[in-house]
């Protein structure tokens, strides 16, 4: 009978359906996230930051884990000699190390990538207070190769062969990890981490700890790799083969912010004899981790001080019958390479920018300001271009100019360095790459940087000594003039006097001054909390969200206009702009309206003040002259990849970034439930 | 917790389950279907409860607190009732199933109401068991275990034990149903949905997992005998099997010529 073959065979297809039956039904169940088994197991770490994967033209920097993650057993190093059960004692490796912060040194970190098969991932914990020493993961000699010294040129400059400028720089922050790093930023959940460890995983005498012990799970796979050059091959290959492209990487880009002092024509460039002065500084910063960048003293105290400097020129009564024009601009991407400053020559080089090089006359640069020793306030120049004769001369009157409007401000005190100084490191350098111009960076350091953080996780509000009394409201605590406002202030005063006489001015030169209380409100809403009532006027409707409860960060990220962008160009529009009263539709599309030229203003229609009931805003159309322009380096608009002229930074793309702590079982428990599984497998 | 405790915990809920799928179920094709037909019941019993579960959630505008735990005691106890009524509806329609199969097939003999019993049971257990411990499952293949926030370790071996014996319960909740329905001995019936709610209510004293699991294999033992006992099974017939002797048996598995 052909019924027990059948059968057989119907068996086996049943038996078989049952198995798909049960793995689909697991599968299913494992799409659904979030049930109560899961919460048993893991506890998520929510407040991390990520270190990432970034690539320059032949190289990539930073961390990345395997594309499951990287599991270790954790490990708390609080001391140097924790380390060597991590490094040749522990008996379980991989290992996750949990480092204090004021461990996170250069010494520390070679040790542990000489030794990668014991490391699964990092997690380092925040120090508080920011360690003694200083720490920058910076490189000593920021943006070399992009400036204007090189080999070529002045090379008895180039490569900080003179000045180190970032003199405690250990260049973590350029090194390649092949393990995951994470920066824990809340103490709560450090303490969780490190009471499971106590609990599990502390071993008696030197010996093994007992299972289960307390492990970390990192997640950070990074999609690019090599350089700059083989990622942007890949994703145009991708979009230009590929219905459903899978870009790898994206390269850094944003907005620059500038204005005019009086209003120029956008849509063509302004005949070569109308001369602009310019005023410049830097909007970003960066540190090892992502987006994560205070930039307190390296760009927050320049651009709140060249702010205020500009809201103090435009209230001048004979602004608009100065001979010279100012142009201040605010460059974003200066960290990696001067991406602002470079896309900015190029288009002015290109025609593409009103404002041309020929129309410069002087270049004033505004770099780290907050940390005076002694009131004095150092001016940089460059000695190369001044060979030139007719440079050298412009430079002496720029340079007399500024002396002339300190003079009358008794808190300020400007110097001028050594002859033979190089540059430090400014976006004037890639100006006068292209152009001799006359120019000078104003900085609080005759050599070496006085910022002990710099492009680190600690240049925060405390690196500049902005405190603020106890049990005060924020909104007390946003018009709360510090100390640090009021020599900001005078910084930004000096420099409002020395543009305007630069700009031809002469008669009300001393009543240019900057106001304290505007310093002090930009300082508290860009290193304190954003969201407060000031900006939250200032902001377009749909921008509400970008002001978050903590401070701003100044990563230059990928996706533009980034928070601070915005914020900054808001702002400039309310302190040098003017509140007309159109309505929403004539602020949208102000050629209807006569006596309105979109070509010389920007028009934006902003939430406005709180009315007096403080229940609803008064919104209103504010016309300035600030205006954003693309940031995005040269070097990817010309497809030159590789180039080593042009910064060629971009950043790799992940799909997810996450980590969590677990217990891991035993040996014995697994072997345990085989040894059932196997006697259950013995009845079929 | 890797693949080894997926595995494990797999095989030790479904093993026994699978090898009486593979060894008196697959080689009939009706028995399959009559198998699928009881898990699906199961799952529209489920599904009902749910409902119900739902409206009373809404109703009590899913607040936290001591409610919800008495909220989950009445929402197990209507699942446990509504899982007996749908028992009591696949006997008959089974009943009925059943004259209708002799009338399409008059050669073949139809399965017994004993047999149907069995099957029923198994496919309620089968499903039961896959949707309490599938998404268990799924979470051991992770690299994690249980007992960061202070649970028992034993987390996935004392569920797998758990679903292995309410598979085991459910088929001699079937048989032991089965007969009391066909027997009109009503007392039967109570006895089934008591214990049903009495090993459900155990499983509320988690997370002292150890009383549930020996309280439900306590149960077990005596049920399993009813059942023996109700499906026809005699001491003799169990001596006879144990010692080999069985000729029916014996004759069954022969290949004829």
């Amino acid at each position: 009978m052909a019924t027990a073959g059948g059968g057989a065979s119907v068996a086996y297809l049943g038996c078989r359906d049952l198995l798909c039956l049960l793995s689909f039904c697991v599968l299913l169940a494992g799409l659904c996230g979030g049930n109560s088994v899961e919460r048993k197991i893991y506890i998520p770490l929510n407040k991390t930051a990520p270190c990432v994967r970034l690539l320059n033209a032949t190289h990539q920097i930073g961390c990345h884990s395997s594309i499951s993650g990287d599991t270790g057993v954790i490990h708390v190093v609080e001391k140097e000699e924790d380390l060597q059960w991590v490094l040749t004692d522990g008996p379980n490796p991989p290992y996750v190390v949990l480092l204090e912060g004021t461990l996170f040194t250069r010494k520390v970190m070679e040790k542990l990538k000489a030794s990668t098969s014991r490391i699964a991932g990092l997690a380092v914990s925040l120090a508080k207070p920011s360690p003694a020493s200083g720490f920058s993961p910076s490189v000593q000699c920021p943006n070399d190769g992009f400036g204007v010294y090189s080999n070529s040129y002045g090379p008895e400059f180039a490569h900080c062969r003179e000045i180190q400028w970032n003199y405690l720089g250990n260049g973590l922050a350029y090194e390649d990890f092949s393990f995951p790093i994470f920066l824990l930023e809340d103490e709560n959940e450090t303490n969780v981490i490190k009471q499971c460890y106590r609990d599990h995983n502390l071993s008696q005498n030197g010996s093994a700890p007992a299972f289960p012990l307390c492990a970390m799970q990192l997640f950070s796979h990074m999609h690019a790799v090599i350089s700059t050059v083989t990622c942007m091959r890949r994703s145009s290959i991708q979009s230009t083969f590929s219905i459903n492209p899978e870009i790898v990487c994206d390269p850094l880009s944003d907005y620059n912010v500038w204005s005019m002092l009086k209003p120029i024509n956008v849509s063509g460039t302004l005949e070569p004899d109308d001369r602009v002065v310019v005023a410049a500084t830097q909007l970003d910063s960066r540190s090892f981790f992502w987006n994560v960048a205070p930039g307190a003293e390296s760009a927050v105290a320049s651009f709140v001080t060249q702010l205020a400097a500009a809201e103090a020129l435009h209230k001048a009564p004979d602004v608009t019958t100065l001979p010279r024009n100012v142009m201040f601009v605010f460059f974003q991407g200066e960290t990696f390479d001067y991406i602002g400053s470079s896309r900015m020559v190029y288009d002015m080089e290109k025609g593409k920018f009103p404002v041309q090089l020929e129309n410069i006359d002087s270049f004033v640069e505004l770099r780290q300001v907050a940390l005076r020793n002694s009131l004095k306030l150092w001016m940089h120049t460059d000695p190369m271009s001044q060979k030139n004769e007719s440079v050298r001369n412009q430079v002496e009157h720029l340079l007399t100019t500024l002396e002339k409007s300190g003079a009358g401000i008794p808190a300020i005190i400007l110097q001028r360095p050594n002859q033979s100084q190089p540059l430090p490191p400014s976006s004037l350098q890639r100006f006068l790459r292209a152009r001799n111009i006359s120019g000078v960076v104003l900085a609080d350091h005759a050599t070496i940087f006085h910022n002990r953080y710099y492009q680190s996780v600690y240049d925060t509000a405390e690196n500049i000594n902005v405190s603020y009394p106890e049990r005060q409201s924020p909104e007390e605590d946003l018009n709360f003039v510090t100390d640090t406002a009021k020599t900001l202030a005078d910084v930004a005063t000096v420099l409002g006097r020395t543009l305007y006489q630069l700009a031809g001015g002469s008669n009300f030169s001393d009543t240019i001054q900057a106001d304290p209380q505007t310093v002090t409100r930009l300082l508290y809403g860009f290193l304190v909390r954003a969201n407060n009532s000031w900006f939250q006027s200032i902001l377009r409707q749909d921008l509400r969200s970008y002001l978050g409860d903590g401070p701003l960060q100044h990563y230059i990220a990928v996706s533009s206009p980034t928070n601070t962008t915005y914020v900054v160009q808001c702002a400039l529009a309310n302190l040098t702009g003017k509140v007309t009263n159109l309505t929403r539709e004539q602020c949208q599309d102000p050629s209807k309206v006569p006596n309105e030229n979109k070509d010389l203003y920007e028009y934006t229609w902003v939430q406005g003040p709180l009315n007096s009931n403080e229940t609803e805003r008064l919104p209103q159309c504010v016309r300035s002259t600030a205006r954003l322009a693309r940031a995005l380096s040269p070097a990817f608009e010309l497809g030159q990849w590789g180039s080593t002229e042009y910064s060629t930074w971009t950043e790799s793309r992940w799909k997810d970034i996450s980590a969590r702590i677990f217990l891991i079982a035993s040996k014995e428990l697994e072997a345990f439930s085989w040894n059932h599984d196997h006697g259950t497998l013995k009845w079929l | 917790m890797t693949a080894a405790v997926f595995f494990g915990c797999t095989f030790i809920a479904f093993g026994p389950a699978l090898a009486l799928y593979i060894f008196t179920i697959a080689t009939e094709p009706l028995r399959v279907i009559f198998l699928i037909v009881g898990a699906f019941f199961w799952l529209l019993s489920l599904l009902l409860s749910s409902l119900v579960w739902f409206m009373t959630r809404t109703i009590t505008d899913n607040k936290d607190g001591p409610v919800q735990k008495y909220l989950l005691m009445f929402g197990v106890l209507v699942s446990v009732l509504i899982q007996e009524m749908f028992r009591f509806a696949y006997y008959k329609i089974l009943k009925k199933a059943n004259e209708g199969l002799k009338s399409i097939n008059p050669d073949e003999t139809a399965p017994s109401m004993r047999l149907l019993a069995y099957v029923s049971g198994l496919g309620f257990g089968i499903m039961s068991g896959v949707f309490s411990f599938v998404n268990t499952l799924s979470d051991s293949l992770g690299p994690g275990t249980v007992g960061i926030r202070g649970d028992s370790p034993q987390f996935f071996l004392n569920s797998a034990f758990m679903t292995l014996v309410i598979i085991l319960l459910h088929i001699f909740w079937g048989i032991v149903f089965f007969d009391g329905c066909e027997k009109k001995k009503w007392y039967t019936l109570l006895v089934v949905l008591l214990t049903h709610v009495l090993v459900s209510a155990l499983t509320f004293v988690s997370p002292h997992y150890g009383i549930s699991l020996v309280a439900a294999y306590v149960i077990v033992v005596p049920m399993g005998i009813w059942a023996f006992f109700a499906a026809g099974g005699s001491c003799r017939s169990l001596r006879l099997c144990l010692l080999c002797q069985d000729k029916d048996f014996l004759l069954f598995n022969q290949h004829s010529r």
